[in-house]
């Protein structure tokens, strides 16, 4: 339960009026709360403090937690808990979000060789914006992004936002195997393969660093709420990493 | 030590507990058994913990020699074992003497069969959890379907059988736990050494917790998204289990729901179960691999009492679906809980 319950009451108002947090029902063991139905890192910010309030002062007979741009899936035990029980209990912990302290973000570069055999898309992306190769690498690897969640497969990082000339959809069809460590663009987010898996994101570029790893304290590289900045490497240096 | 050694692995055979809860935010999915229930029984009919790794094999099954006496159960699908050329029957427990080769073949029935042993199949757990995630390679033995030539340890029998469904001690908890607490071995227990007296599932018992072919759904987050045209088409029509099936989700052939809702949305948490509505307007059903956040809309989601019936759908079945409350889905879901728990659910014979 969140501390000092009485100050959070007269914030949750304050908060109701502010961002209005939506609840709905995704299933008889799932509760969503949206923050927002846009993605806006302010939202976002509300994602992160729920989501470690919950991890912090963790309620009995919740599973599991999926934060997302703007909202968090909350999936419950159904014979403890049902909606509208969970969604009063959860009005207290969203009254204390502004009082709860996301940890200082960190900043991770991950190297990437860019284009060539590892960024199948550079070129058709560069085309696309009628930019040269080198200034779509450039664009790519000078914004500082930050990790709104991880989802799709563990370790994936949903990284924004993309230089506005670079927004790109995704593929019209999905190719059936992405190679690990793939470094795609869909839309105005960014992200790292950690696993071979189908996707329908464009390839820029490929890093040789793991994106999730068990033999390491933490497992993924990535954490939800870190800054990332992509460090362009030749073709030498990635095969140097590839085999450190 | 005990082992299963595999000669033949059938077409998809993974090591499975009742999965990883609680790392979404790593974006990593619970896994688990594909039929919980089946998996749950098995256990209760080896006195192991619950949550005790089994096999699970899919459509087809393998062939195994085990190094060692073993009580084991087969439940879910029958799969036309035999031990020793000799027809074994599922949802039964049966003694395995050192040596002896257990043998599967084509389902007869669902998707997938449980192999369960006494004391469980022992693998390095991975974030707490033996269950075998396929697409990171993660968990399981060695992050991957079973191969011929693998050997898997089986764990210590359970001292005295774990009572209830609660318990989520690991098998090799369960016996050490018991052990030293003056709880001596239960009468009915299956027991290695000596005499083994044959425990079954009650077939009228069994009757309530069959798979379903007619799926029961709550509405989905995005339910107002469609139009009441679309909804229509999705209650009338029966759908198809295409045949990329798998634990990751369903893919599902028939009658598309009319243009509206489909395509994009901000991407958000996604639960197990969930239907959503991808472009072209078939319904894909996430399942125990699923991605853990997705960006289609989701038209409704498999109540939790029938999620264990996805787990033996096989391409090409036959599938409707039933809107029902949330309030219905919770009294379904109660009541096969009772169900799971009752003492009248396994029967002892005189083996």
């Amino acid at each position: 339960m969140p501390a000092k319950k009485s100050s959070g009451r007269a914030s949750s108002l304050k908060l109701k009026k502010e961002l209005s947090p939506r609840f709905e029902p995704a299933s008889d063991q799932s509760l969503l709360i949206y923050f927002s139905h846009k993605i806006t890192i302010e939202a976002n910010e509300q994602v992160r403090k729920l989501l470690r309030l919950l991890e912090l002062e963790a309620l009995a007979g919740i599973r599991n937690l999926h934060p997302a741009y703007c909202s968090l899936l909350v999936k419950f035990d159904p014979l403890k808990w049902q909606h509208e029980k969970l969604e009063k209990e959860l009005h207290r912990y969203l009254g204390c979000l502004d009082k709860v302290q996301l940890p200082e973000p960190r900043l991770v570069e991950i190297p990437v060789c860019y284009g060539g055999e590892y960024g199948p898309d550079l070129e058709e992306v560069a085309s696309l914006h009628g930019i040269t190769l080198e200034e779509t690498i450039k664009l790519h690897s000078s914004a500082t992004y930050l990790v709104y969640f991880l989802g799709f497969v563990p370790g994936f990082a949903y990284l924004g936002e993309l230089p506005r000339a670079l927004v790109t959809p995704r593929l019209a069809s999905p190719r059936k195997k992405v190679p690990v460590g793939s470094v795609g663009i869909a839309g105005n987010q960014t992200g790292v393969y950690p696993f071979e898996t189908p996707g329908g994101w464009r390839l820029l570029g490929r890093t040789p660093v793991s994106m999730f790893r068990t033999d390491r304290a933490g497992l993924s590289l990535l954490s939800i709420g870190d800054r990332v900045r992509f460090v362009p490497i030749s073709r030498e240096r990635f095969a140097e990493l590839n085999r450190a | 030590m005990r082992a299963i050694e595999v000669l033949s692995p059938g077409l998809l055979t993974t090591v499975q507990d009742l999965g990883r809860e609680g790392f979404g935010p790593m974006g990593v999915s619970p896994s688990g058994a594909a039929d919980t229930i089946a998996l749950r029984i098995g256990n209760r009919l080896m006195g192991n913990a619950e949550s005790a790794a089994g096999l699970e094999m899919t459509l087809l099954g393998g062939t195994f020699q085990f190094q060692g006496a073993c009580i084991v159960a087969l439940t879910g699908s029958d799969f036309g074992a035999t031990l020793e050329s000799v027809a074994i029957p599922c949802w039964t427990s049966f003694e395995i003497k050192s040596g002896q080769t257990l043998r599967l073949g084509p389902t007869r029935s669902g998707a997938r069969c449980y192999l369960c042993v006494q004391g469980g199949i022992q693998v390095k757990p991975f974030l707490g959890s033996a269950s075998t995630h396929l697409l990171s390679g993660l968990g399981g033995h060695e992050g991957r379907a079973l191969r011929k030539g693998d050997v898997l340890k089986i764990g210590d029998a359970p001292e005295a059988a774990q009572k209830g469904t609660g318990k989520r001690a690991s098998s090799t908890k369960g016996a050490h736990g018991v052990s030293g607490t003056g709880i001596p071995a239960c009468s009915s227990s299956p027991n290695v050494d000596g005499l083994h007296r044959t425990r079954r599932i009650s077939a009228a018992a069994m009757k309530p917790l069959a798979p379903r072919k007619t799926l029961r759904v709550t509405p989905g987050p995005q339910n107002d998204w469609f139009s009441t045209a679309s909804r229509k088409v999705f209650y009338a029509n029966a759908y198809r289990v295409a045949e990329e099936a798998n634990r990751m989700g369903l893919r599902l052939d028939g009658t598309p729901l009319p243009e509206g809702a489909h395509g994009e949305m901000i991407s958000e948490g996604v639960s197990l179960g969930a239907i959503q509505i991808a472009a072209g307007g078939l319904p894909i059903i996430l399942f125990v691999e699923q991605q853990t956040t997705g960006g289609y809309a989701k038209i409704a989601n498999v109540i939790s009492a029938d999620l264990s019936s996805l787990g033996q759908l096989r391409p090409r079945d036959e599938i409707r679906f039933e809107l029902a409350s949330f309030a219905t889905a919770r009294q379904l879901l109660i009541e096969q809980e009772k169900l799971l728990a009752s003492e009248d659910l396994i029967e002892g014979m005189q083996g």
